[in-house]
């Protein structure tokens, strides 16, 4: 019997103004309820169009239970297609990318479409002479997911026909991928090679949240950062910092230094840590990079882009990026205790290549499957996961710097960095579009 | 042990390396690396060397003595219940030499099994060590890993293949 599906009062019971009820991360309904109202009415992250430089080119995604293409057409557009032949319904593309030529034909009966998803032959047309076959979905060819938006390279969908706007949705927070991009002396990214890909056997929502969740690098990340600063502190303090040494240090900050940090909150769940300063700013300039910058943008321009140096943005619910350091993590939920995390180092077109071997060692220490960084992560999540299944106490406190006046005044805006005000933020975004339409 | 150089005193250098993993004998195992030696396992099939593409591994010795003595910490909260791994090589076969350099490259297909509470993940690739010779013994220059599903989705690998 389904709990939540008809019963919009027993999901808003959920969500409390400074806590959450467990059902949030352990409920299979909710789970497919998240995916049908949540993730399908979102801007979710679909990926970069430097994916997909020549016409042809593509990428298979799945994104909340729908697989799509990720195509470049020959008028140089970026589109996404449901990738479901429009006969039988075969998936028309099952590589994870490459270039299907000027056509895509279907494995199976050979039903080809042009690169912008219309149909255009089917073998033996005569056989469907006297059918109401031009009338049909069959004739439609590819189904476009409903709305695209590509943003500085970035390429997002809404799969549901209704629902804001991309830049309704979004608002200010795009400053984070603008600086992003910002950050490339030719003003544009490229995804750098394969994602690290780690699974996940958590809830997707601890991940999103632990993104702009600053108080556990001092105890989850003790073992890694701390080992790596206990070997380094005999050096001299001139002695040159190795990358790694520079990378790792700053996740065993103290409180004060995070809690300065600052948080920033957007409408929709969006949000950014760093709005200070962050682990990111006292990594060593590049010379050569910053003259880069200021040849491109003139010296006060470049100045405030580096001066930017924001922890993790997080794009409710697919995405989060670090500009600084130029990674991004996207989100693919699989099942309610199952989550992919897909992240990808990208390449600031025409800076030097120490950049790019920063994002490669940082994406690599902190993001890989083989990192101790994100073993002791997903070791907790694993935890709360399997915890949640206490019925000592059904409910997460989310209460750190909760005041009853967020209830009048709202949460948007900055607020000290330790606060758990990023994770309400996602929470009234949850259960906005999770009781849309009032079911 | 026989000479440094001996066609099976390097065959037998990477059955030990092997058994040093698996038996946790981390300090004598981060002896066998040279000080500018690699452990270096891609994320693609053919993937170049550099520093321009990131990695599943790349670690220089300074990140190999980080993941040992993280392993001993008591807060590595990933390895309360520790984990164990247990290599099984095919028989190395020694590829390439050069003499003047005291180089050997050796190919070992080999299978990696990481089990942890209850849960044993399985593995498989094809390991290579470039080996030097270095004072009075065989170094490790380079052990590269390639991983058979090195693209694919994976869960926390958390010794060493």
């Amino acid at each position: 019997m389904p709990e939540y599906r008809h019963d919009a009062a027993a999901i808003r019971a959920l969500v409390r103004d400074d806590a959450v009820h467990r059902d949030v991360y352990i409920s299979p309904e909710l789970f497919d309820l998240e995916m049908e109202r949540l993730w399908r009415s979102a801007w979710t992250y679909v990926g970069h169009d430097s994916q997909v430089p020549n016409s042809g080119d593509f990428c298979t995604v799945n994104i909340a239970g729908q697989p799509l293409l990720m195509l470049r057409g020959a008028d140089g557009a970026v589109r996404v297609l449901l990738n479901r032949c429009a006969h039988k319904g075969a998936k028309i593309l099952s590589a994870n990318s490459g270039n299907c030529g000027k056509l895509l034909r279907c494995s199976y009966h050979g039903w080809t479409y042009t690169l912008d998803g219309s149909l255009r032959t089917v073998p033996l047309k005569s056989g469907y002479a006297e059918t109401r076959f031009a009338e049909s979905p069959a004739a439609g060819g590819l189904t476009p997911a409903a709305n695209v938006a590509v943003y500085r390279g970035f390429v997002f969908a809404r799969l549901s026909r209704s629902g804001a706007s991309f830049e309704e949705y979004f608002g200010d927070s795009l400053s984070s991928i603008d600086n992003l991009a910002d950050r490339a002396p030719a003003g544009r990214l490229e995804v750098a090679g394969a994602p690290l890909r780690y699974m996940h056997n958590s809830n997707w929502k601890m991940f999103v949240e632990n993104l702009n969740d600053t108080m556990h690098p001092m105890v989850a990340h003790e073992s890694s950062a701390g080992t790596a600063r206990r070997l380094w502190q005999d050096q001299p303090p001139d002695a040159p910092r190795p990358m790694v040494i520079e990378q790792f240090l700053p996740f065993v900050s103290d409180y004060d230094f995070f809690d300065k940090m600052g948080v920033k909150i957007y409408d929709n769940g969006h949000s950014y840590t760093g709005v200070n300063f962050s682990i990111h700013s006292s990594y060593a300039a590049i010379p050569e990079y910053a003259a880069q910058l200021e040849a491109a943008y003139g010296a006060e321009r470049a100045r405030a882009i580096l001066g930017e140096s924001r922890h993790n943005t997080v794009y409710y619910p697919s995405l989060t990026i670090k500009g600084a350091i130029q990674t991004i993590r996207v989100v693919r939920p699989i099942a309610v205790d199952r989550t992919l995390i897909e992240s990808f180092t990208l390449r600031l077109v025409g800076a030097p290549p120490a950049l790019l071997e920063r994002s490669a060692m940082y994406n690599r220490l902190i993001n890989a499957p083989t990192s101790v960084v994100g073993h002791d992560d997903l070791y907790c999540y694993r935890a709360i996961q399997e915890g949640l299944a206490s019925n000592g106490n059904e409910w997460v406190s989310l209460q750190r710097n909760y005041s009853d006046r967020e209830r009048g005044e709202g949460l948007l805006g900055t607020h000290n960095g330790t606060s758990e005000v990023p994770m309400r933020g996602q929470f009234r975004a949850w259960v906005a579009a999770m009781t849309a339409g009032g079911a | 042990m026989r000479a440094a150089g001996d066609d099976a005193a390097l065959i037998e250098f990477v059955y030990h390396e092997a058994r040093l993993i698996d038996e946790k004998r981390f300090d004598e195992w981060y002896d066998l690396y040279a000080d500018d030696g690699r452990y270096w396992m891609p994320l693609m099939h053919g993937q170049p060397q550099g520093a321009e593409h990131t990695s599943l591994f790349d670690e220089d010795k300074l990140l190999l003595k980080i993941r040992i003595e993280r392993l001993r910490n008591p807060k590595s909260y990933s390895q309360a219940q520790p984990s164990w791994c247990q290599h099984v090589l095919q028989a190395p076969r020694i590829e390439s030499r050069d003499s003047e350099l005291g180089l050997a490259v050796l190919r070992t297909p080999f299978m990696y099994l990481e089990y942890q509470q209850d849960q044993q993940e399985v593995y498989a690739g094809v390991a290579w060590h470039h080996l030097r010779r270095g004072a009075g013994k065989i170094v490790i220059a380079l052990k590269k890993i390639e991983l058979l599903n090195c693209e694919a989705a994976l869960p926390s690998l958390q010794l060493f293949p």
